[in-house]
């Protein structure tokens, strides 16, 4: 299968160093106290805040700070072959990087013993769920109206065909040399979540990571946008009661 | 692991002495602990290797049974990876299934193992769409003063690399063979203290880390893998120091293990 062709042009038309269109809408949900739905190619993904709330189970409490608890999970039919439901190792170890990751940026020790909870759920998937799952719920966190440092914009990189590319799709995911999502806080460009598998050296590494940051900073105009639009529409939505 | 508490007189004493470049052991920052690997010491497992890292101490054994293989790669042998944090390891360790940290642990070694390509998997083929070899690395924790990534990957590669797969036992050919080995996938994890990143952390300086990054490397210095951890970040500068001593180190404990 070629992956890439001799133009530079991915099978899904992109350049090498293009992400897919992404697309987040905040406040989706009428139970949760915060939520986002997002699209980044064909992953489509939809996320629920509950919290600060009470923290279940109660001996998870931390006495100084909220914990994070986040779940992760892809339902039945967001992949070709069904998923069995239910728990698995990778829906075990993926929302641990994830609940560090927002960890980082909100600001839990306004919250002591309570938990923010937060539900990952992936309707579609399409290579990098879990970038467009910690995107998300750092959208869903804010629009929950819970204070943060900063946003969470998620990406990955990586290669296929030899080439190093941004935001592998499915088929480069799958055929492909490398994956490496990357997470930053964009105010201080830190890394918050970074995980690798595949086979790069380190120039390909530092290119691929250069084009990461990149990406990342637009995913988070994106996510601000996406908040934005949603609280000028309440108020919009509020004024047209008034009258 | 995680949420162990540190007393704060023991984490000014590591903090004042990382000040001045130190480490209570005695250790440089990027220096790891003495390494002991004993293999070929379980004879019900076809493969098994005792890993001590420092006071750090892991069991890895190797299972290797006929399987079917699955559907997308029919012709290719199933690698699966384990861990768990048992009791008696330490005290902060807790019965029943794994938990969140043992299947993080068990993920990234399998990772390295799995994208070095360390086995050659078309090699644990016994008939092409009907049965493959199925091997299962379990990796237990005996005695835990940090750094279980390093001492489980490590326990796992050596175990697997003097794995016999059991080819006569079956009646599948002629004569056992060895396991099919292209490298060996090695992994340096570092801890963040304040600015500082070191090397192979042992309990207490883990306690104290705000954040973790495991690198592993293959044997011409590629990257093969990676996952950060903790709640804390790293700079892009920290993620180059680190991925240059991963290449270094990886290269020190390739020697000593032969």
């Amino acid at each position: 299968m070629v992956l890439v062709n001799e133009e530079g042009i991915r099978i899904d038309g992109r350049r090498i160093d293009e992400k897919r269109p992404i697309k987040i809408e905040a406040g989706v949900l009428d139970n949760a106290d915060g939520s986002c739905y997002l699209e980044i190619g064909k992953n489509k993904v939809l996320c629920a805040v509950y919290g600060p709330r009470e923290c279940r189970p109660r001996h998870l409490q931390n006495p100084t700070k909220a914990i994070i608890q986040c779940k992760y999970n892809m339902e039945a039919y967001s992949v070709t072959d069904r998923k069995r439901p239910g728990t698995d190792r990778r829906s075990v170890e993926i929302p641990k990087p994830i609940a560090e990751a927002l960890e980082n940026v909100v600001q839990t020790e306004l919250y002591p013993r309570a938990s923010i909870d937060v539900y990952i759920e992936i309707l579609q998937a399409n290579a990098g769920t879990r970038c467009a799952g910690l995107t998300a719920a750092a959208v869903a966190i804010a629009d929950a109206g819970i204070p943060m440092r900063d946003l969470v914009p998620a990406i990955a990189c990586g290669k296929a065909d030899g080439n190093v590319l941004l935001d592998l799709n499915k088929e480069e995911d799958n055929y492909g040399q490398a994956d490496v999502p990357l997470a930053i806080v964009p105010s201080t460009d830190e890394i918050v979540l970074l995980q690798m598998d595949g086979n790069m050296t380190r120039e390909e590494l530092d290119h691929g990571l250069d084009m990461a940051f990149q990406a990342a900073h637009e995913v988070y105009e994106v996510q601000r946008d996406a908040l934005k639009r949603r609280y000028s529409d309440i108020s919009k939505k509020e004024g047209e009661s008034d009258e | 692991m995680s949420n162990y508490v540190v007393s704060q007189i023991k984490r000014d004493h590591l903090m004042n002495l990382l000040a001045e470049g130190r480490r209570a052991d005695g250790r440089q920052l990027d220096e790891v602990r003495k390494i002991q690997v004993e293999t070929g010491i379980i004879e019900s497992a076809e493969g098994s290797a005792r890993v001590k890292l420092g006071k750090t101490t892991v069991m890895a054994g190797v299972k290797i049974i006929p399987g079917t293989p699955y559907g997308d790669a029919p012709g290719d042998g199933v690698i699966t990876t384990g861990a768990e944090l048992i009791p008696l390891a330490h005290a902060s360790f807790e019965p029943g299934p794994p938990s969140e940290d043992a299947i993080e642990l068990a993920r990234v070694v399998d990772r390295g193992i799995r994208e070095s390509g360390m086995i050659d998997v078309k090699k644990l083929c016994i008939k092409e769409g009907e049965e493959i070899w199925m091997v299962f690395i379990d990796i237990y924790a005996l005695d835990y003063d940090g750094n279980l990534f390093d001492a489980c990957n490590l326990a796992a590669v050596c175990a697997l690399r003097s794995a016999i797969v059991p080819w006569k036992q079956y009646g599948k050919g002629e004569e056992d063979l060895p396991m099919p080995v292209t490298c060996l996938p090695i992994s340096v994890t570092e801890c963040k203290i304040g600015n500082d990143l070191i090397v192979d952390p042992n309990f207490d300086e883990e306690a104290i880390s705000t954040a973790r990054l495991t690198v592993t490397t293959d044997d011409v210095g590629n990257f093969r893998a990676m996952q950060k951890g903790g709640k804390g970040s790293i700079t892009r500068s920290d993620l180059s120091l680190c991925l240059d001593r991963a290449v270094e180190i990886g290269k020190q404990i390739r020697k000593i293990i032969g």
